[in-house]
C-alpha cells in the first residue's frame, strides 16, 4: 500500500486544493454569470465535479463509442446531467415568470366552463429541453472527449489563461445551445405528444385545447419560446463549460516538484520518485511538465540533477530521471512495433486466406512467415500490447473497463486468428515493459508460435504459446465434427460481413488506431524535451560527468525510437491529418500528438547532436545508429 | 555615441567585397578577389518573374455566372467575405430583395463603416488593404517593388531561402544540388520566412491569407516538391502575417499580424494555437525571439511595443516617444537589444542585465542622421530612418541598412557596418558602408548563423542580387568562453576508461 499512501499525499496537499480552488471560483463566478442571464431574459446549482482525464479515451471503432455510450456509469452520468438540466431549466423557467411559471395552470374547461388545473406545455418544454441538453452535453462529453485534459505548449497565469479563454467559452456555448435547441425543437415535435401525455394522465393534469399544441409547427414557431430556450441553455452550457474550463485550468497548472530532499520522509514527494508513478497519471503528467520546464529554465535545478548524492557520491539523481526517461520511450518503441508487426500480419494472413481455398485456421497461420518488406527477419514474437493493455496498467477505473475490449486490430470478429491468438497471450507484465531494448534484438527472436485453432483463440486466454503444447498441424488431423463447425463458424462471420450495419459498427475507424497508440504521448514528448535538455545542458553545466555514462543509452534510445516512429508513419491512415473542429468545448489536441511526438523527437536528437557535435563520435554506440546520427549532424532529416 | 560622420567615406563606384585587417576592400582594389565563398549568389529580374496582376477576388466577376439566384450569391459572398460580402450584396441587388431589407442592410453597412473607419481614425493601420500592411511593415524596404520578397539562411547549414515576386520560393545550397522551387495556392504576398531550429527541413512562411509550414526533405531530389509537403495553419482574424519567429529550441512558432491584437503561440506539429492578447496597440507588426530563448519582442503598429518573458508568457510595456518599432535585434546573449523607432535617426539599446529587474528607460547609442560624404562625382548623403537591423552571431558587427531619399539623386538607400563591444561598456565602433555596384540599393541583409571566419553578411540588392561580403576578423572575446567545455567535452572521447561512477540505475 506503498504507492496509496503515496497518492494519497499528492491528492491530499495538491489535487484536493486545486479541485477546491477551481470550485470555489466558479462559483464565485456564478453570480456573475447568473447576473448576465437575468439581464438576457431573467440559477444554477452545485453540480459535482467531474474527474478529468489527462489521457484520452479512444474507441477504435463505432461499437466501441457505442459501448462507451451505453455503459452503465456513462448512464448514470447523463442521468445525473439530464436531471441537473432539468433542475436548471426549472429555475429558468421560474425566474422568466410569466407563462412559463409552473407545470400546472387553471383553465377553463370548454364546454362546462368550470376551472380546473391544465398542463402548462411551456413550463413542460422547458424542462425537457434541459434534461435533453444535460444528455447532449454528457453524450457530447463522450463522443469530443470533453473530460481530456490537454497541456498547454507554453506556461500562463490562471487569470490571463481564464481571460483568454472565456470569449471561446461564451461562443461555444451560445453555438451549442442554438444547436440543442434546433435538435430539440425537431425531436419535441415528432415525439412531444408522448412525454406529454404521459404526464397529463399521471399527474391528471387537463390539456387545454384552447391553446395552440407545441408539438405543431405553428405553436413552435414562437419566436419567444424559442428565445428563451436558447438563451436558458445558452445559460446552462455556460455553466458546464466554465466549470470545465476552470477545472481544466487548474489541473494543468505547473507543479514545482523539488529534486531532492534533505530530509529522507519527504523523498517520495521529490521528482526521482513521482516520476516512477504508475497510479497516479495525474501527477506523472506534472512531474514530467516539470522535468522538461527545469530542463529548460531552470541552472539551480538543474545542478541539483547532476549533483552527486552526499553520502556514497552516487548521481542517484540523474540516474533515476534518466532511468525513467528511458522507460518511458522505449515502452513507447515497443507498442509501435509491436503494433506494425500486428498490422503486417494481419493484412497478409486476410490476404493469404483469401487465396488459399482451405479456411483452416492451422494452415493459414502456418505459413504466417512469409516474405514482407521490413522483414527479411523472422517476424517477432512479441506479445501484442495493444494500447488498450496499455493503458490497463496506467489508467484505472473506466477507461480499462472500456477500451479493453475494443482493441484496436482486434476489435472485430473478422480480423484474422493468428491477432485473435495473439491477443489471448496480452499481459500486462510482459517481458518487454521496462527494459530498454532495441526491436533489433528482439527481432532476431523466432517465431514461436506455429499452429493454432480458432477454439484456443476465443476461449480464455491460454499460456503463452511457447509452452502450450500445441501438435504441428500436419500431423493432427482435425476431427469432422471439428472442421464443421468451422466451416459453420465461417460462413456465419462471411454472412455477417455482408451485412452494412455490422460492419458499418465493428470495421476500425481508420486514424483511431493510431490516435489510441500515442494516446499518452504528452508525457513522452516532456520526457524527450527534458532528456534532451539537461543532456544539452550537461556539455557545461555536469562538473562530474554524470551524464557521460547514460549518453550512449540514451542516444541507442531514440534512435530506435526515431526509427519505430519512422515505420510507424508509413503506415496506411498514420500519417493523414484530422480535421479540425471549429468550435468545440472538447479538446482535439489528442488527434495530433503522434505528429508532435515525431517533431518532439528530431527536436530532441537534433539539439543533441547539435551540441555535442563532432565529440558524438567518441560515444560508444553501434555503426547503424551512428550513421543515423551522423545524418543529423549533417542536417539530412 | 558613434554617428555617422566617423565613418570612412563611401566607395561609390564599385561593389564591397569583403572586410579584411578592419578595413573593407572594394572592387576597385586591384588583385582582390571574392575569394571567400563558394556560396551561391542568384539574380532575379522583375521582368522574368511575372507577379500576380490581379487579386482573385476581382477575376471572379468574369468568370462567374452573374445570373445566379440571390441565394446562391449571397452564400458566396458570406463565404468570401463574411457579414461586408453578405450586407454588400444585398445591397447592390436592391430591385430583387423587399425594400426594407436592401434599405436595413444599407443602413448596417454604413453603420459598420462608420464604426471600422473610426477604428480606422484610433489605429490608421487597420485602413490600409492587405498589400499595402506587407509592404508598410516588412522587413524588406520596397517590399512591393521588389523582385525579392524575403530571405532567410538556414540556422545550422549552408542553405538559404529566397521568397520571389511571383510568390515562389527557392531554396540554394552551397553545392550544386538541385534549387527546389515552393509553390502553393495559398502562398501570396509572403512577408516573411524563417527556417526552424534545429531541424534540416521546416521552413514556416508568413503570407497573406495563412502560415505555411513547408517540410523539404534535404536528401530529396525533387525540384517541385508537392504542396502536399506544406502545412497550412490559420487562424480566423489573423492574416495578413507580417512576421513569424521560431523560439530558439524549434519547439514554438509565434505568428504576429497587424490587424489582430493577439499574437499566436503555434504547436505546430499539433497544429494547435494559443492566442495570447493585448489590446494596446492595435496589432502586431514585428517579432524577434532572443537567442537564449527567455524573451520576446513584439512591436505594434502604434508607438508602443512588449518585450514578453517566455517562462510565463507575461509582458511589459514599452511605450515610445515617437512612432512605433520599426525593426530591433537582440545580442547573441541575449542581454542587449538594439531597437530603431519609425520617424527617428537613432538606435536605441535596452539591457537586460538579470532575471527580475529589467532596464528602466532605453540609451541612445549611435546617430544615423544624414552626414555628407564629398566624393569624385558629386557629394553623396547617407543615413536616414533605420529600415532594418541586423547582428551577426558572434556579436562584433551589426549592420544597419538606411533608408535614402528616393526623391534626392545622392541620397541612396546604404548599409552602415558598427563594430561592436560589450565590455567595459556597450559600445558601437564604426566599420564602414557596403555598396553594391552602381546603381544598385540594398533591399534585405541578414547575416550567415555560423560563418567560420568572423561574420558573413547576406544582401538583397535592388537590381535582384544576393550578394554575399565576409567581414573577416578573429574573435575578441566571446570564443573564450568556450575552452572549458571543449576540455568538459574531451573527456568524453574515451568512455569506456573514464568511467568515473559506478552506474546505478534505482
Amino acid at each position: 500500500m506503498f504507492s496509496l499512501k503515496q497518492n494519497s499525499w499528492f491528492i491530499r496537499k495538491v489535487v484536493i486544493w486545486r479541485a477546491v480552488a477551481s470550485i470555489a471560483w466558479s462559483v464565485l463566478l456564478l453570480p456573475v454569470t447568473t447576473a448576465v442571464f437575468v439581464l438576457l431574459s431573467r440559477f444554477s446549482l452545485f453540480h459535482p465535479i467531474q474527474w478529468i482525464s489527462v489521457v484520452p479515451s479512444i474507441p477504435c471503432s463505432r461499437m466501441a463509442l457505442l459501448g462507451t455510450v451505453l455503459h452503465p456509469r456513462q448512464c448514470v452520468h447523463s442521468l445525473v446531467y439530464c436531471t441537473m438540466g432539468m433542475l436548471v431549466m426549472w429555475c429558468a423557467s421560474v425566474t422568466i415568470g410569466g407563462r412559463y411559471s409552473t407545470l400546472g395552470t387553471p383553465c377553463r374547461q370548454s364546454e362546462s366552463g368550470e376551472v380546473v388545473t391544465c398542463l402548462n406545455e411551456y413550463h413542460l418544454f422547458l424542462l425537457l429541453a434541459g434534461a435533453f441538453m444535460g444528455y447532449s452535453h454528457s453524450f457530447l462529453g463522450v463522443v469530443q472527449n470533453m473530460y481530456y485534459v490537454s497541456f498547454q505548449p507554453i506556461q500562463q497565469y490562471k487569470y490571463p489563461r481564464f481571460k483568454g479563454c472565456l470569449p471561446m467559452v461564451v461562443k461555444c456555448s451560445v453555438i451549442q445551445a442554438l444547436y440543442s435547441a434546433r435538435n430539440f425543437a425537431a425531436l419535441y415535435f415528432f415525439f412531444g405528444y408522448v412525454p406529454k401525455t404521459w404526464i397529463s394522465s399521471t399527474l391528471n393534469l387537463q390539456i387545454d385545447s384552447s391553446l395552440q399544441p407545441l408539438d405543431s409547427l405553428t405553436g413552435l414557431l414562437d419566436f419567444s419560446l424559442l428565445y428563451h430556450l436558447s438563451i436558458s441553455g445558452a445559460f446552462l452550457y455556460l455553466t458546464w463549460y466554465l466549470t470545465v474550463l476552470l477545472f481544466r485550468i487548474y489541473v494543468t497548472e505547473a507543479y514545482s516538484f523539488p529534486v531532492q530532499s534533505t530530509f529522507t520522509e519527504d523523498a517520495e514527494q521529490c521528482l526521482p520518485k513521482v516520476l516512477a508513478e504508475k497510479n497516479t497519471l495525474v501527477m506523472k503528467f506534472l512531474a514530467l511538465q516539470d522535468l522538461a520546464l527545469l530542463s529548460q529554465h531552470s541552472l539551480s535545478r538543474r545542478l541539483e540533477v547532476f549533483n552527486l548524492s552526499q553520502p556514497g557520491g552516487h548521481p542517484h539523481n540523474w540516474n533515476a530521471i534518466s532511468g525513467e526517461c528511458l522507460c518511458l520511450l522505449s515502452e513507447l518503441t515497443q507498442r509501435l512495433v509491436a503494433h506494425q508487426d500486428a498490422v503486417a500480419s494481419n493484412g497478409r494472413v486476410k490476404s493469404q486466406s483469401a487465396s488459399s481455398d482451405t479456411r483452416s485456421a492451422s494452415s493459414s497461420s502456418s505459413v504466417v512467415s512469409g516474405t514482407e518488406d521490413i522483414a527479411e527477419t523472422p517476424r517477432l514474437s512479441v506479445p501484442l500490447r495493444t494500447p488498450g493493455s496499455v493503458f490497463k496498467s496506467s489508467v484505472g477505473g473506466a477507461n480499462r473497463v472500456l477500451t479493453a475490449p475494443f482493441t484496436p486490430d482486434v476489435d472485430s470478429p473478422f480480423s484474422s486468428p493468428a491477432i485473435r491468438r495473439l491477443v489471448g497471450q496480452q499481459d500486462p507484465h510482459s517481458p518487454w515493459s521496462g527494459t530498454v531494448q532495441s526491436p533489433h534484438i528482439m527481432r532476431r527472436g523466432p517465431k514461436l508460435w506455429s499452429a493454432s485453432t480458432e477454439s484456443q483463440s476465443n476461449g480464455s486466454p491460454p499460456g503463452s504459446p511457447a509452452t502450450v503444447p500445441s501438435p504441428p498441424a500436419a500431423s493432427q488431423k482435425p476431427s469432422f465434427l471439428a472442421q464443421w463447425l468451422q466451416n459453420r463458424r465461417e460462413q456465419v462471420k462471411s454472412f455477417l460481413a455482408k451485412r452494412v450495419l455490422i460492419m458499418y459498427l465493428f470495421n476500425k475507424l481508420p486514424e483511431a488506431s493510431s490516435q489510441a497508440l500515442f494516446a499518452d504521448s504528452q508525457a513522452h514528448i516532456w520526457a524527450l524535451q527534458g532528456l534532451s535538455h539537461l543532456v544539452a545542458a550537461s556539455f557545461s553545466e555536469d562538473q562530474f560527468g554524470v551524464v557521460q555514462t547514460t549518453l550512449p543509452n540514451i542516444l541507442s534510445c531514440l534512435v530506435v525510437l526515431l526509427e519505430a516512429v519512422d515505420r510507424h508513419f508509413k503506415l496506411p491512415h498514420a500519417s493523414s491529418k484530422p480535421v479540425r473542429t471549429l468550435c468545440s468545448m472538447g479538446d482535439s489536441t489528442y488527434k495530433t500528438l503522434r505528429f508532435a511526438l515525431r517533431a518532439a523527437l528530431k527536436t530532441a536528437i537534433y539539439k543533441i547532436t547539435t551540441t555535442f557535435g563532432e565529440h558524438l563520435n567518441a560515444v560508444n554506440i553501434s555503426t547503424e545508429h551512428r550513421k543515423r546520427l551522423q545524418q543529423f549532424l549533417e542536417f539530412k532529416e | 555615441m558613434c554617428s555617422l560622420g566617423v565613418f570612412p567615406a563611401p566607395v561609390t563606384a564599385a561593389q564591397t567585397l569583403f572586410e579584411r585587417n578592419n578595413e573593407l576592400l572594394s572592387a576597385l582594389h586591384p588583385g582582390e578577389h571574392s575569394q571567400a565563398c563558394d556560396l551561391p549568389s542568384p539574380q532575379f529580374t522583375r521582368d522574368t518573374l511575372k507577379g500576380h496582376s490581379r487579386p482573385e477576388s476581382s477575376s471572379r466577376s468574369v468568370f462567374l455566372d452573374q445570373r445566379d439566384t440571390l441565394w446562391m450569391r449571397s452564400a458566396g459572398a458570406w463565404r468570401d467575405a463574411g457579414l461586408y460580402g453578405l450586407l454588400d450584396e444585398i445591397t447592390n441587388s436592391a430591385e430583387e430583395v423587399p425594400r426594407f431589407l436592401a434599405v436595413g442592410s444599407a443602413c448596417v453597412l454604413a453603420l459598420l463603416r462608420w464604426a471600422s473607419s473610426f477604428h480606422g481614425s484610433l489605429f490608421p493601420h487597420l485602413t490600409l488593404s492587405s498589400d499595402e500592411m506587407v509592404a508598410e511593415f516588412s522587413q524588406m524596404l520596397d517590399w512591393s517593388d521588389s523582385a525579392l520578397r524575403s530571405f532567410a539562411w538556414h540556422p545550422h547549414t549552408d542553405k538559404f531561402a529566397v521568397a520571389l515576386l511571383d510568390d515562389s520560393i527557392k531554396i540554394y545550397k552551397s553545392n550544386s544540388s538541385p534549387t527546389p522551387t515552393l509553390k502553393h495556392r495559398c502562398q501570396r504576398s509572403v512577408c516573411a520566412l524563417q527556417w526552424k531550429p534545429l531541424c534540416g527541413s521546416a521552413l514556416a512562411v508568413a503570407c497573406q491569407s495563412c502560415l505555411l509550414i513547408w517540410h523539404v526533405d534535404p536528401a530529396s531530389l525533387s525540384t517541385r516538391p508537392s504542396s502536399g509537403c506544406a502545412q497550412v495553419l490559420s487562424h480566423p482574424g489573423h492574416s495578413p502575417i507580417t512576421s513569424i519567429a521560431w523560439s530558439p529550441t524549434g519547439s514554438l512558432l509565434v505568428s504576429a499580424s497587424p490587424v489582430d491584437t493577439s499574437m499566436m503561440v503555434w504547436d505546430v506539429a499539433a497544429e494547435s494555437a494559443v492566442p495570447l492578447q493585448r489590446v494596446g496597440g492595435g496589432g502586431v507588426t514585428y517579432l524577434s525571439w532572443s537567442p537564449d530563448g527567455s524573451r520576446l519582442l513584439a512591436a505594434t503598429p502604434s508607438a508602443l511595443f512588449r518585450v514578453w518573458e517566455t517562462r510565463m508568457w507575461t509582458c511589459e510595456r514599452w511605450p515610445c516617444l515617437k512612432g512605433s518599432c520599426q525593426s530591433a535585434c537582440w545580442s547573441p546573449d541575449g542581454g542587449c537589444l538594439l531597437l530603431s523607432m519609425q520617424g527617428e535617426r537613432v538606435i536605441y539599446a535596452l539591457t537586460f542585465s538579470d532575471l527580475t529587474g529589467g532596464p528602466k528607460a532605453a540609451s541612445v547609442v549611435a546617430d544615423l542622421s544624414e552626414t555628407t560624404f564629398p566624393g569624385p562625382d558629386g557629394d553623396l548623403t547617407v543615413g536616414g530612418e533605420v529600415c532594418s537591423l541586423s547582428w551577426d552571431p558572434r556579436g562584433e558587427r551589426l549592420a544597419v541598412l538606411l533608408k535614402g531619399d528616393s526623391q534626392a539623386d545622392n541620397h541612396p538607400s546604404v548599409i552602415a557596418v558598427f563594430k561592436t563591444r560589450s565590455s567595459p561598456v556597450f559600445e558601437l565602433l564604426p566599420c564602414g558602408f557596403v555598396m553594391g555596384e552602381a546603381g544598385a540599393e540594398p533591399r534585405f541583409m541578414q547575416f550567415h548563423p555560423h560563418f567560420q571566419h568572423g561574420a558573413l553578411l547576406t544582401v538583397c540588392w535592388s537590381d535582384g542580387r544576393i550578394s554575399h561580403v565576409p567581414f573577416y576578423f578573429s574573435s575578441a572575446g566571446l570564443l573564450g568562453g568556450d575552452s572549458p567545455q571543449q576540455a568538459l567535452a574531451s573527456n568524453t572521447t574515451n568512455p569506456s576508461s573514464n568511467k568515473l561512477y559506478t552506474e546505478q540505475i534505482s
